[in-house]
């Protein structure tokens, strides 16, 4: 085949007649990110993520072959915005708890919504539950994770060539189903094949999933942060007067409080600049100055949840959602597909340590009422930052921090942002 | 067996057992030799299709926006009240089963409903119990089932009349038996027809793509398929004239040597196959389909009639094919043609059936008749259904370029100030817009128009719409499944007057997103109607809106988010 000549966004590029365009922009040292796009595969164009124009048309670029003089846009702002979208439309679908899934850190979904900075969804979670189905000899297939690229149906067949994935109803509805007559016949090669191809945790083989540790995993690896110390912050910005900082656990587990404090000796620095105000660090209980900035952690899963929420909305300037379950309901919101009643019953009356013939759900005009689901902040009260991990890393809270208060500059290294 | 009758096979279980067993889904699989889950993912694309047994009459009730307005809650109470059944519920009744099911192609005559298949139209609670107690008798469901007549309200002057003229079989047909391929196809190319489905494609370029293909076989396909609710225009075609399009079908053969044609007919009208059976059969008697047709040498051609089984995609070209080859009806990407790649891979023309039916006429009559009427870029005439709040619902045939203002008067509406052109796909328009004209150039339409009056919701048409999309996208691409099931929920917070000025901004900014990356057709233009509805009805959408609050301060639904719990508490104290 003879080498053409075409352009991506105004640059001219060369490649072989007919070859794909991704792995033609590839060559020539542009990504165009994919996730249903696998080799040499047929070109799926399900996931739709690598959306480009070609000629002023809007097309998945993985459907397009190279061809002379073909005009593509790959980077334009309309067209990021564009991939950005469509991620954070398979983010809200599923109910992807990066936490504790399996292949987190070698989820190839994870890791494009790092490389694209997705702090937070524009759309809001649609919770639905999902079915876990572990009847399979070898695989798992796990439905709160799956984003329905149909990978697993063209790279996966038995040796006498059955598929073994396919898809079930439609529309809104459609679920990816594992024959299980075919999915006996897979070697154990094969099996773990699909569970790497999977670009998500969707697919999971019994025994195989945990295989390397926190740091060591896929996508961990990166250039270490580094975080400039508070006390080299230029104290002219802020006219010599201290800026008020106010923190809360909501819906949360305290831990990205715990991961505030793991600035360590910096936390000394820290107090020369700022001061607290209400926060469960100083157990100031109520606000009693304005303050610069509320820190929450947490979503919002109580009437209590929620008047904290609105309190710090009247009383901070700045609103930073700090962590999984402030951004979008995190580990709590794992009821969320889960009707209330079925929650109660099971902390109250089922339990183990419950009474038998329990029948009382505690009740007193004391105690929060416990919502319908698992709110994000940004769905209660107008926030402005987002900050995610579980828990973020603390390098990365303090220099979001700084950058807001004190116009430091920020870098967020590649390790440091999370969303587990 | 091979792949592509399975929906046929499919049918037969469904209709003789009532449903789909395992037991036939593992034998059909063993058959095919493919894997079950595969076979019951075709089964469970196809919402006629059951996995579950069904009541001996099994009853589909149109949710379509005009049933909704025309008392489709009443009928649905109605329906569950005589038969003691619940909608989308299995195992309850030996007799019945209950369904909802998107536009039946009846919107002429709403609330409409098909039991096993045959049309009861004009429902009222007080028919429905009628008809559930006739069936309960024993009485034959033929004989009380409604007839359906397609009521032409509207035909230009003689001159100008296209479809809805006296129809001889065979007329179109002669003018082959002296003439050549080419010669054909030049008077189809100087007439401008263009897809009549709704694209606009030139239909003589596409047949000359697949004239031009050294495809070893060539196929012809009818797309019969009018899911757009609102649409019911093809409907009155193949009723009225089904001989017409058939022959239109055999011309596109004639010029493109096609030896094959396929009718895709949607399900909803099973009870016009045995007319469109004995068409076929006549027009073999006559000659005019079978071997040497019209005694041209070596000009073979035969039909055969496809079922489909409940699916709106499947009115896209690809994934018709798809469904053909009995397969999920997912659209294919969009790299080739079906004119490169069609069906089983060789070259092959769809087109819908007026397409066909005016093909016909312009042979029969000369592309300068048909060049006479219209506007520069759209000649002749088009098929309209119109239905929704109007004195005179039914079929419309207008000279292309008449304007929505003529249109209005001729069906007679009633304070109209909400008008849906074609279909929740299409677009809306105001009353500012009423002197448009239906046209290539200004407004195109694919032949349905809906009319609503001051006192309807225009969120409950948009949700009607969007819930719609979301269950009938394929599920193949992400924008279409999840946008428009995200776009649905939007919906639903407006109703519960939680929406503000960001909301109104988010669904422009997130239909474009769903517009700009789908996968077909269907993704492509699902956001059209609520974003067109949020610019041209403005006031209403205000009106709508709830001030952002001062502090920053999002709408928040207490009384809702605790509900539940109040609930639960109150039921579990002492």
């Amino acid at each position: 085949m003879k080498n053409v000549s075409f352009k991506i966004d105004g640059r001219t590029c060369t490649a072989e007649k007919g070859q794909n365009l991704i792995e033609a922009a590839k060559q020539n040292g542009i990504f165009i990110p994919s996730l249903c796009h696998f080799k040499q595969q047929n070109p799926l164009g399900s996931c739709r993520i690598c959306t480009v124009k070609l000629n002023n048309r809007a097309m998945a670029g993985c459907t397009i072959n190279i061809d002379k003089g073909m005009e593509i846009e790959v980077n334009t702002p309309e067209l990021l915005d564009t991939r950005k979208a469509i991620l954070e439309m398979m983010f809200v679908e599923g109910n992807h708890f990066c936490p504790s899934c399996e292949k987190s850190g070698d989820c190839q979904m994870q890791k494009l919504g790092y490389e694209m900075g997705i702090r937070y969804t524009r759309f809001p979670h649609l919770f639905v539950e999902r079915f876990i189905d572990a009847k399979a000899e070898r695989i798992v297939v796990n439905q709160n994770r799956c984003i329905k690229c149909k990978r697993c149906f063209e790279e996966i067949q038995t040796n006498d060539g059955y598929q073994v994935f396919n898809f079930l109803n439609k529309g809104n509805k459609t679920v990816v189903t594992v024959d299980y007559e075919q999915e006996a016949k897979l070697s154990e090669s094969q099996a773990e094949f699909a569970m790497q191809i999977c670009p998500t945790g969707s697919i999971l083989v019994k025994g195989k999933s945990v295989s390397k540790p926190f740091g060591n995993r896929m996508f961990d690896q990166g250039i270490e942060g580094k975080t400039i110390p508070f006390n080299k912050i230029n104290k002219n910005t802020n006219n010599g007067q201290k800026k008020r900082v106010a923190t809360t656990s909501l819906a949360g587990c305290f831990g990205c409080h715990m991961s505030l404090l793991d600035i360590d000796l910096g936390l000394v620095d820290l107090i020369e600049v700022v001061e607290f105000n209400k926060t469960p660090l100083t157990d100031i209980k109520k606000f009693s100055k304005r303050c610069d900035i509320g820190i929450i952690e947490g979503g919002v899963s109580n009437t209590h949840n929620f008047e904290v929420l609105r309190a710090f909305r009247e009383n901070c300037d700045i609103l930073v959602s700090v962590g999984e379950c402030a951004i979008w309901g995190g580990l709590p919101a794992l009821r969320n597909t889960i009707p209330l009643e079925d929650c109660l019953n099971e902390a109250y009356l089922n339990s183990l340590t419950s009474d038998e013939n329990e029948s009382v759900i505690p009740n007193h005009e004391d105690i929060p009422k416990i919502l319908d689901k698992v709110y994000s902040n940004h769905e209660i009260v107008k926030i402005d930052y987002h900050i995610p991990g579980c828990p973020p890393n603390s390098n990365h809270i303090w220099n979001v921090v700084k950058n807001i208060l004190f116009e430091e500059e920020l870098t967020i290294a590649y390790p440091e942002f999370k969303y587990d | 067996m091979d792949r592509s009758s399975l929906l046929n096979k499919l049918w037969e279980y469904q209709n003789k057992e009532g449903y789909i067993s395992e037991s036939a889904i593992s034998e059909l699989a063993k058959t095919l030799k493919v894997s079950t889950t595969e076979i019951e993912g075709v089964v469970t694309f196809y919402h006629f299709f059951h996995q579950q047994p069904t009541g001996k009459f099994i009853i589909y009730l149109n949710n379509s926006i005009v049933s909704e307005f025309k008392g489709f809650q009443q009928i649905k109470a109605a329906f569950e009240k005589e038969t003691g059944c619940t909608f989308g519920a299995y195992n309850e009744n030996p007799l019945f089963s209950l369904f909802e099911t998107s536009c039946i192609g009846l919107s002429d005559q709403e609330p409409a409903a098909l039991i096993n298949f045959q049309p009861f139209t004009n429902l009222t609670p007080k028919k429905v119990r009628k008809i559930i107690q006739q069936l309960k008798d024993g009485v034959q469901l033929k004989t009380i089932s409604s007839t359906v007549t397609s009521k032409i309200q509207y035909t230009p002057t003689d001159n100008k009349t296209v479809f809805f003229r006296n129809y001889i079989p065979g007329n179109s047909l002669k003018k082959l038996q002296n003439s050549s391929a080419s010669k054909i196809l030049n008077f189809i190319s100087r007439s401008k027809l263009a897809g009549r489905g709704g694209a606009f494609f030139p239909t003589a370029k596409k047949w000359q793509y697949c004239k031009e293909s050294n495809s070893s076989k060539k196929f012809i396909i009818c797309n019969a398929d009018e899911g757009e609710p609102g649409t019911f225009k093809d409907r009155a075609l193949l009723e009225n004239n089904s001989g017409l399009f058939i022959e239109g079908m055999i011309i596109a053969a004639f010029i493109t040597g096609a030896t094959k044609g396929f009718i895709y007919l949607r399900a909803e009208y099973t009870y016009l196959l045995k007319k469109l059976e004995s068409t076929l059969q006549e027009f073999h008697n006559k000659g005019f389909l079978g071997k040497n047709i019209l005694d041209i040498d070596n000009f073979d051609f035969n039909i055969e009639i496809q079922l489909g089984a409940g699916s709106y995609v499947c009115g896209e070209e690809k994934a018709l094919i798809e469904s053909l080859e009995g397969k999920r009806g997912e659209p294919r990407i969009q790299k080739y043609f079906p004119t490169e790649v069609g069906y089983l891979g060789y070259s092959t023309v769809v087109n819908n059936v007026e397409t066909f039916a005016k093909a016909a006429r312009i042979i029969e009559l000369g592309s300068n008749f048909i060049s006479a009427i219209g506007t520069e870029k759209s000649k002749g005439t088009k098929l309209l259904s119109i239905s929704g709040d109007i004195a005179k619902p039914g079929i419309y045939e207008i000279e292309w370029g008449t304007t929505i203002r003529d249109l209005l008067k001729l069906c007679e509406a009633l304070s109209p100030y909400y008008i849906q052109i074609s279909g929740p796909s299409g677009s809306c328009i105001n009353s500012s817009e009423f002197d448009r004209k239906i046209c290539k150039e200004d407004l195109s339409c694919g032949g349905s128009i809906m009319v609503f009056n001051r006192s309807r919701s225009i969120l409950k048409i948009q949700k009607n719409f969007m819930k719609f999309f979301k269950t009938e996208s394929c599920g193949v691409c992400t924008p279409c499944r999840a946008g428009n099931q995200i776009l649905y929920e939007k919906i639903k917070k407006f109703e519960r007057g939680l929406c503000t000025q960001n909301d109104i901004d988010e669904i422009k900014q997130w239909g474009n997103i769903i517009q700009l990356s789908s996968r077909c057709g269907l993704g492509k233009s699902s956001p059209n109607s609520l974003v067109m509805a949020i610019a041209k009805f403005e006031d209403y959408f205000n009106l709508k809106i709830s001030p952002l609050h001062e502090n920053q301060h999002v709408e928040f639904d207490m009384e809702t988010a605790i509900q539940e719990y109040d609930s639960i508490i109150k039921e579990t104290q002492l």
